[in-house]
């Protein structure tokens, strides 16, 4: 099957994340909330694929499903070709270096009481690699790889600025040599300017060690910047999925576009763009009888409302290109105004 | 020639640490229009929420003014009192933060938050204070705002709760709106809603705003003029056109290129996104006589370290200026 061959780090098929509620439906089933539901997406080694979306798509909630950090209800996982989905609680404690995770906020997500260097080592110690002259080669390497000095090494977290910090959190991150590294908005959280030396970190690192970035984001430019690949996220389901360039070019999806024309850039200060509707917000305790984006999207029609636009390629794009809207067709002949 | 709605001029604040006395705001000077929207734009740190944290009266404690003036409307609000300045805040002056939940009370509905306002400074009784709530519930497009006003903070969505503070912000129509970094906490959807709300209401109202933000790209669609701040100094102020097409100081020029853009162009991407290294100096540095971004700058000098750099107009622009001593020339 496609992207479980040894070139992908990470496929995902079909994977839904589920949450119980309390009480029960009609049928009589319990009722619960499809937070993610039936996502596709396959990583080739040694690039990035960007997850964006707004607050509560469920872009981290995929992530973290695909880490085996959030149980999933359906769905294979197949890290470096392996079934990584059906790994039992032994076998998946020592898989979890497999996987590490940069996280957004770098003044919670380090212990406070740790040193810098005994912070980089923790995940050495528990994935087993217990050689200290080893660990200590490998904490010398990973300071200097992300810009810290050894002398740092020996400082507490909040004796470092907040770009520094993330260095550390990055560093940690690559201390077991992951196959694939989730990235959890890494640079939401840091000022403008120590954002860009972060983004030249993680992709200068990309290229010296092969790394492999799932890498979720609200922020556009940043996805543009790092990834090869987009996904774009509305409540749980994938709207659209392209390679960059073409997804950069000509957004296809409605909801995608809206994200796009949002960004306030400084090249055209104000640009006439077709509102969002102001509509509900489709509830995912129930089952969706239509397009999630249906109730916010301009050009819905009754379809829309009707039937769940699938996941296909997206015809005349240039390279890989799907797309999940029922106006596919209209939108690239250029039926539907592209501005 | 008139007075400007807001003038300050060579504004000081200090605060007491244990370490004795530390320079915050140095020489900030600028002026505002009626109904002109203004942006400060700079890393945290900089000193642009506390000028705008002055203007408002609501240093915090251990800080003070230490030199200058604020002129509102010909009145110094320096020198004003306490029970002047709370008759100005909320009512003439009034200001919306970053995150909307903290700033709104969390027992009290909206539309007695909003009704408030109104009874303080506009002495509306009761009912009229509630109906004029809903109109304003309206007025910022919260769908449903007869039903809505009973609501409580934690009933709406971040979006919905910013509203409702621009609703208290404007209630008594001032003419300074100050917004500290607004949309930060919010969805870019629905960042742009909020901003073309309070562009809307702004002309409606005439109402001059100050922008506080870090995003190039949002000051480009909010203000026509901007005040790059770096360690509580201001290093470049002019039209936010001529400033983002030739940006003459070498800090705004990285705040610009530092972001990457969206482009359709593929070949406009790069690789690597330019960098400004470093980061702020610490507040104890601010008071130095010497260009502050000099660690950082990849053009100065030895004069740069050992002198400060004078405002300076920008040559062909009118009140373009920069304090810089090796400043770019020409386009980007």
């Amino acid at each position: 099957m496609a992207g479980q061959g040894p070139d992908h780090a990470l496929a995902v098929e079909n994977l839904s994340v589920a949450y119980p509620l309390k009480g029960r439906d009609k049928s009589g089933a319990r009722r619960r909330l499809l937070a993610v539901d039936d996502v596709s997406f396959a990583i080739r080694r040694g690039t990035t694929l960007g997850i964006v979306g707004e607050s509560g798509s469920g872009k981290t909630t995929a992530a973290m499903a695909a880490a085996r950090l959030v149980p999933h209800s359906g769905g294979t996982i197949h890290l470096d070709g392996e079934d990584f989905g059906a790994l039992d609680a032994a076998a998946l404690r020592r898989a979890r270096q497999r996987v590490q995770i940069i996280f957004q906020d770098p003044y919670s997500s380090l212990n406070p009481r740790l040193r810098a260097a005994e912070i980089v080592r923790e995940p050495m110690l528990h994935a087993g690699r217990t050689n200290r002259a080893e660990q200590d080669r490998v904490i010398d390497e990973l300071f200097e790889a992300v810009g810290l000095r050894p002398e740092q090494k020996s400082l507490f977290p909040h004796q470092f600025s907040g770009g520094q910090r993330q260095r550390i959190g990055i560093a940690r991150a690559l201390s077991t040599r992951p196959s694939l590294i989730i990235c959890d908005e890494p640079v939401s959280a840091l000022d403008v300017a120590v954002q860009a030396q972060i983004l030249n970190l993680l992709k200068s690192l990309q290229r010296q060690f092969d790394l492999t970035y799932l890498f979720i984001s609200h922020d556009l430019g940043v996805v543009q910047h790092m990834c090869d690949e987009v996904a774009v996220m509305y409540m749980g389901k994938f709207m659209e999925q392209a390679e960059r360039d073409s997804f950069f070019a000509a957004p296809r999806h409605p909801y995608s576009r809206a994200l796009l024309d949002a960004v306030p850039t400084i090249e055209a200060a104000d640009r006439p763009r077709p509102p969002l509707v102001d509509g509900a917000i489709p509830d995912l305790s129930e089952p969706q009888t239509g397009c999630r984006f249906a109730s916010r999207c301009p050009h819905a029609m009754p379809r829309c409302e009707n039937e769940v636009p699938l996941l296909a390629d997206a015809t005349g794009a240039a390279g890989h290109h799907r797309l999940a809207c029922h106006l596919a067709d209209e939108i690239g002949s250029g039926a539907v105004a592209n501005n | 020639m008139a007075t400007p709605l807001l003038e300050v001029r060579d504004l000081g604040v200090r605060f007491t640490t244990r370490d004795g006395q530390v320079t915050v705001l140095d020489d900030v000077s600028f002026t505002l229009e009626r109904g002109e929207r203004i942006s400060f734009v700079g890393e945290s740190g900089c000193g642009k929420s506390m000028t705008a944290l002055a203007l408002m009266g609501l240093l915090p404690a251990m800080g003070r003014v230490s030199g200058g003036m604020i002129g509102f409307k010909g009145e110094d609000l320096v020198t004003a009192s306490e029970s002047r300045m709370r008759q100005i805040r909320g009512n003439e002056i009034s200001m919306i933060f970053q995150e909307p939940m903290t700033s709104l009370n969390p027992v009290f509905t909206i539309g007695r938050q909003i009704a408030e306002v109104l009874q303080l400074h506009r002495g509306l009784d009761r009912r009229t204070a509630r109906a004029r709530a809903i109109d304003l519930l309206e007025a910022v497009r919260i769908p449903n705002a007869a039903a809505r006003v009973d609501d409580y903070p934690h009933q709406l969505s971040g979006g919905q709760r910013q509203r409702v503070m621009i609703a208290i912000a404007l209630a008594c129509e001032p003419e300074i709106l100050i917004a500290d970094e607004p949309t930060t906490a919010l969805d870019v959807t629905v960042q742009a809603e909020i901003f073309a709300l309070l562009r809307d209401l702004g002309a409606k109202l005439e109402t001059a705003m100050i922008l506080i933000t870090h995003d190039m790209g949002a000051v480009a669609q909010m203000a026509e003029r901007m005040l790059v701040m770096y360690a509580g100094r201001r290093v470049e102020e002019g039209r936010v056109a001529d400033i983002i097409r030739a940006p003459a100081h070498p800090y705004t020029r990285g705040l610009i290129s530092c972001v990457p853009h969206i482009s359709a162009d593929a070949a406009k991407r790069l690789d690597r996104l330019p960098e400004i290294a470093g980061i702020v100096p610490p507040i104890t540095s601010f008071g130095r006589d010497a260009c502050l971004f000099a660690p950082r700058c990849g053009r100065a000098s030895e004069v740069c370290h050992g002198e400060r750099p004078a405002p300076a107009g920008v040559a062909g622009h009118k009140a373009h200026s920069v304090a810089c001593w090796h400043p770019h020339e020409g386009g980007a």
